[in-house]
């Protein structure tokens, strides 16, 4: 490009957003109390499965403080119940009311809203509404509800089989039967949460003079809850705004609409005064969207090198109560099996699927989205192969991986693979362990009784999604395409506005250090706006490791564009050709010539003084919005290697080392590229040992606080060692490929192999997580005889 | 209703409250200082971590009452003339922080905990911080941070 400025993308440049954020000044949605705020407080079902037969509010009302309380009747005459269509008939579309209507089906669902004065006296309220319940029958898992006497959670769907998809190739029966050998495991991982620091909550004011309706969200994607609050409210988009300003994490779960903000606007809406919900955490365990959940029964068949010839799974995975919107219940499930071949070169495949409504909160997006399971499954069987054949596991997987010339590459479940470095990334963690010496250490330690295990995981993860594939299946919304505007000011300062939302991702640099390079200035002079619907050109949010691939991509076109015209103008005021000006430490000059320039100022001053600074014909000023759609996407792959010990007398995994070669094309910021992994990985570290969500067969929450949901804390995440591969994108924009799940894509999978191998001497496999002290320690004694 | 009297971040003020309003609430909505975070109330998270009466307390499970007669200290008295206190200062650096929903706590703990122990080891640093849950950076980028920071806050002593 070639402006002289130090260029910024490949930069370990420090964020931006920390100044604020360190200094106790961020913007969260909690941090606003507008004037006449009230504080709404939910009542929330104790029940899994229930008609209710009466709500009454009354001792609610007289409450001082009190100032309306709102049921899924009222509710219901002002907004639509969500819907979460699909265009696919193995999507079943059933309802969900943002206040329960007639029933509720899981514990937590929001029955009753109040507002009031204070959070206090809301909270007050919520404990005098009386509500009638008539029980029903609980629908207590995925499996019981398939059975034709199972309750049915949905009149509408006629059944709890809500998702149910296939994807084929080729004929994976002749492929088992013709096997030299074909390994079997039913797989279990159990349920999940994405547990953000920051609970969810919602603002909502609705200006009655103007007829405008602003809401702040703790939402990865305003722009997706504008759309569809206008169409459940019937009110026209543009009179809709939604602000995520800095949101807490997000991890998937703040992708989806939820209950509680479409009861917040209704409530502003109806009362003429804002109103705020803050959810706490045991509401956050309770009705925040859930992860995963799934069986899966799966089946590989291997020649007698290694060579895979066929796979068969059948996923069925618990999606709750309620199909979320925009994903709908098919997300997990159904990415599942899209994922489930993985890296490799699979000849046959058949991959079922069903989700399956269950009385739990609903399942969601989070941090991987299927491919955790589906890593889980695949990885697993490919050890348990190798381990049948003496291959060791890295061999069998070089055996497999789709090779360098096979790109772009068709994945059995029909994915396109741009480019990616299975092999190398996988030869770049033997070297960087000194794979033997590992080896060997692992051999020491187990001939003096240790259980030490090595395990090796490779994957491959579609990221930057284009307007060729929906990111959720049948889903009927567009999320193809991103948007960019990039405006200079007559001082020469340059605003960028995304449609994207950060929540920890540190877009306010990485898409600055893009923009500056583009535009030839120093970071210092951008500013980027992000997460807000009035400001920001039409986008959706941030989602599916797509935002660094869109809207950076968006922001090269919108940059390139006012690049050009700043040479125009450069040209007219140095009287030289265009094509003769060059750019240079944020100046414009004549080739040749460093003397005969203009500074950037100048010519964004001369964009906005008029014709007589212009080229002739040349419209004023100096600002570009450019709409980017990859179409396909990219992809990111690494191999992760994790080596455990299992403690013999606790059970307890301790991570002795974790290695991770990744490769996310060309990087912007390796700082923010390397924090990306560490989190994801943590996650990942937390779902293979700790976090399980627990229902007991009555539907209630065993897990319902921090005590019993464990989120690793400092001590259980080791020291993650991280190694960059950059093979840029050939089809994305800048080469950028998204990475911010890949860390919790591979983590569970390459702790459950580094365990099953450290207890090789035992004959255990891993087949279930999180692989928590108690079931390991089940596990080993019944393989040593006493269980 | 009960008056509290207390000074935060070495300005003096007093409140009025219910006396069962929480510590945290108080900070946050009395005196305006949204810089303290809530993030379980019940005393697992850590972000509503503030320094009382010079050590790290969990403002989320302390009713404001409690505090009356107390010094805190919270995030935003951590600056001091416009310039990032050395620890804000390494976070940065290290990329110590992602959504920065758990740093306020973070930073009130570390900087308990390297005044209790001023060089650390990593395991050390680990066993210090893990009051304070973050789920965005894996801890490393913390861990780097306040080993990075320990000299600079024990050369100012």
């Amino acid at each position: 490009m070639g402006h002289g400025l130090p260029r910024l993308v490949g930069a370990r440049v420090a964020r931006r957003e920390d100044p604020r954020l360190l200094t106790g000044q961020g913007s969260y949605v909690d941090d606003h109390r507008p004037p006449r705020l009230l504080y709404a407080a939910f009542l929330r079902s104790p029940h899994a499965h229930a008609r209710i037969v009466r709500i009454d509010a009354s001792a609610a009302l007289v409450l001082p403080g009190v100032v309306a309380v709102l049921t899924g009747d009222d509710v219901a005459r002002s907004a639509k119940p969500v819907r979460a269509a699909s265009k696919t008939p193995a999507v079943k579309t059933t309802s969900f009311p943002p206040l329960a209507l007639d029933k509720v089906r899981h514990v937590g669902e929001a029955v009753a809203m109040v507002a009031a004065e204070s959070r206090y006296l809301a909270e007050d309220a919520i404990e005098r509404i009386v509500v009638e319940y008539a029980p029903l029958p609980v629908v207590k898992d995925m499996e019981s509800a398939l059975e034709p006497a199972s309750p049915v959670l949905h009149d509408e769907a006629g059944t709890n089989l809500l998702v149910s998809r296939e994807f084929v190739r080729g004929d994976v029966d002749a492929a088992l039967a013709g096997a030299a050998l074909v390994v079997r495991e039913r797989f279990r991982f159990h349920r999940h949460t994405p547990v953000c620091m920051e609970n969810r909550g919602c603002l909502a004011e609705y200006a009655t003079g103007s007829e405008t309706l602003t809401l702040r969200s703790s939402a990865q994607c305003p722009g997706l809850v504008r759309d569809v609050l206008s169409d459940l409210l019937d009110m026209p988009e543009h009179r809709i705004r939604v602000i995520a300003a800095d949101v807490g994490g997000g991890f998937g779960a703040k992708a989806s609409l939820y209950p509680e903000e479409i009861a917040t606007c209704v409530m502003a809406r109806r009362l003429g005064r804002p109103v705020k919900w803050i959810g706490d955490r045991r509401e956050d365990l309770l009705a925040t969207t859930h992860a995963w959940d799934e069986i899966v029964e799966a089946e590989l068949g291997v020649n007698r090198d290694g060579t895979i010839v066929g796979l068969r799974a059948q996923v069925t995975a618990d999606v709750g109560a309620y199909s979320i919107y925009p994903w709908t219940a098919a997300i997990e499930p159904v990415q599942t099996i899209s994922f489930l071949p993985g890296p490799y070169r699979v000849p046959t495949y058949q991959g079922r699927t069903r989700g399956v409504a269950t009385c739990k909160a609903p399942l969601g997006p989070y941090r991987g989205v299927g491919r955790p399971p589906a890593v889980f499954v695949i990885e697993g069987l490919m050890d348990r192969a190798a381990r049948q054949l003496g291959l060791d596991p890295t061999e069998i997987r070089l055996r497999n991986f789709i090779r360098d010339e096979d790109f772009p590459y068709k994945s059995s479940s029909g994915i396109v693979w741009d480019r990616a470095s299975f092999t190398a990334s996988l030869l770049k963690a033997r070297e960087a362990l000194d794979y033997p010496a590992l080896r060997a250490e692992q051999a020491r330690a187990r001939a003096a009784g240790r259980w030490i295990g090595i395990g090796v995981v490779s994957y491959v993860e579609l990221t930057g999604i284009g307007s060729a594939i929906p990111v959720s299946p049948g889903m009927p919304v567009s999320t193809g395409t991103e948007a960019a505007t990039i405006r200079f000011d007559p001082s020469g300062k340059v605003t960028a506005v995304f449609g994207v939302a950060s929540h920890g991702q540190g877009l306010e640099t990485t898409l600055a250090q893009i923009v500056a390079d583009e535009v030839g200035v120093p970071i210092e002079d951008v500013r980027v706006v992000h997460g807000d619907t009035e400001l920001s050109p039409y986008g959706t949010g941030t989602y599916a490791s797509r935002s660094l691939v869109l809207a950076g991509g968006a922001a090269i076109l919108a940059g390139r564009s006012i690049r050009e015209k700043m040479l125009l103008i450069a040209g007219h005021l140095l009287e030289a050709a265009p094509a003769d000006i060059v750019m240079t430490d944020a100046r414009c000059a004549v080739r040749g010539l460093p003397d005969r320039s203009v500074t950037v100022r100048e010519i964004a001053r001369a964009a906005y003084t008029g014709a007589r600074q212009l080229p002739k014909g040349l419209e004023p000023g100096l600002e570009a919005t450019r709409f980017y759609d990859p179409y396909y996407g990219t992809a990111s792959n690494a191999t992760h290697v994790a080596m455990v010990e299992v403690d013999r007398a606790t059970c307890e995994v301790k991570t002795l080392r974790y290695v991770v070669v990744e490769d996310c094309g060309r990087m912007v910021n390796p700082l923010i590229v390397d924090g990306q992994v560490h989190g994801g990985v943590a996650q990942g570290i937390g779902a293979a040992l700790l976090e399980e969500i627990v229902y007991d067969d009555h539907g209630q929450l065993l897990s319902g606080t921090l005590m019993d949901y464990v989120v690793p804390s400092a001590c259980e995440v080791p020291w993650i060692e991280v190694h960059h591969l950059e093979t840029p994108s050939p089809v994305a924009l800048g080469g950028f490929r998204g990475m911010g799940e890949g860390g919790t894509i591979g983590a569970p999978a390459a702790i459950a192999n580094a365990i099953a191998d450290a207890l090789t001497p035992l004959g255990i496999e891993v087949a279930e997580l999180p692989v928590t002290p108690d079931r390991l320690f089940r596990l080993i004694e019944r393989a040593e005889g006493r269980g | 209703m009960v008056t509290v009297r207390l000074k935060v971040n070495d300005v003096a003020h007093e409140g009025r409250c219910e006396p069962r309003k929480l510590l945290v609430d108080f900070i946050r909505e009395d005196l305006g200082l949204t810089g303290t975070h809530v993030g379980c109330e019940h005393g697992i998270c850590g972000a509503c971590t503030i320094m009382f009466n010079g050590e790290a307390a969990r403002s989320c499970i302390m009713l404001a009452v409690q505090a009356d007669g107390a010094e805190l200290l919270t995030v935003e008295g951590l600056m001091r003339e416009g310039k990032l206190h050395p620890l804000q200062e390494a976070f940065r650096e290290h990329h110590g922080l992602q959504c920065g929903f758990c740093t306020p706590g973070m930073l009130l703990t570390a900087l308990d905990f390297l005044r209790t122990n001023p060089s650390p080891n990593d395991r050390e640093i680990r066993e210090g911080i893990s009051a304070v849950l973050c789920r965005c950076t894996g801890y490393q980028g913390i861990v780097n941070a306040v080993r990075a920071a320990a000299p600079t806050l024990a050369a100012r002593r």
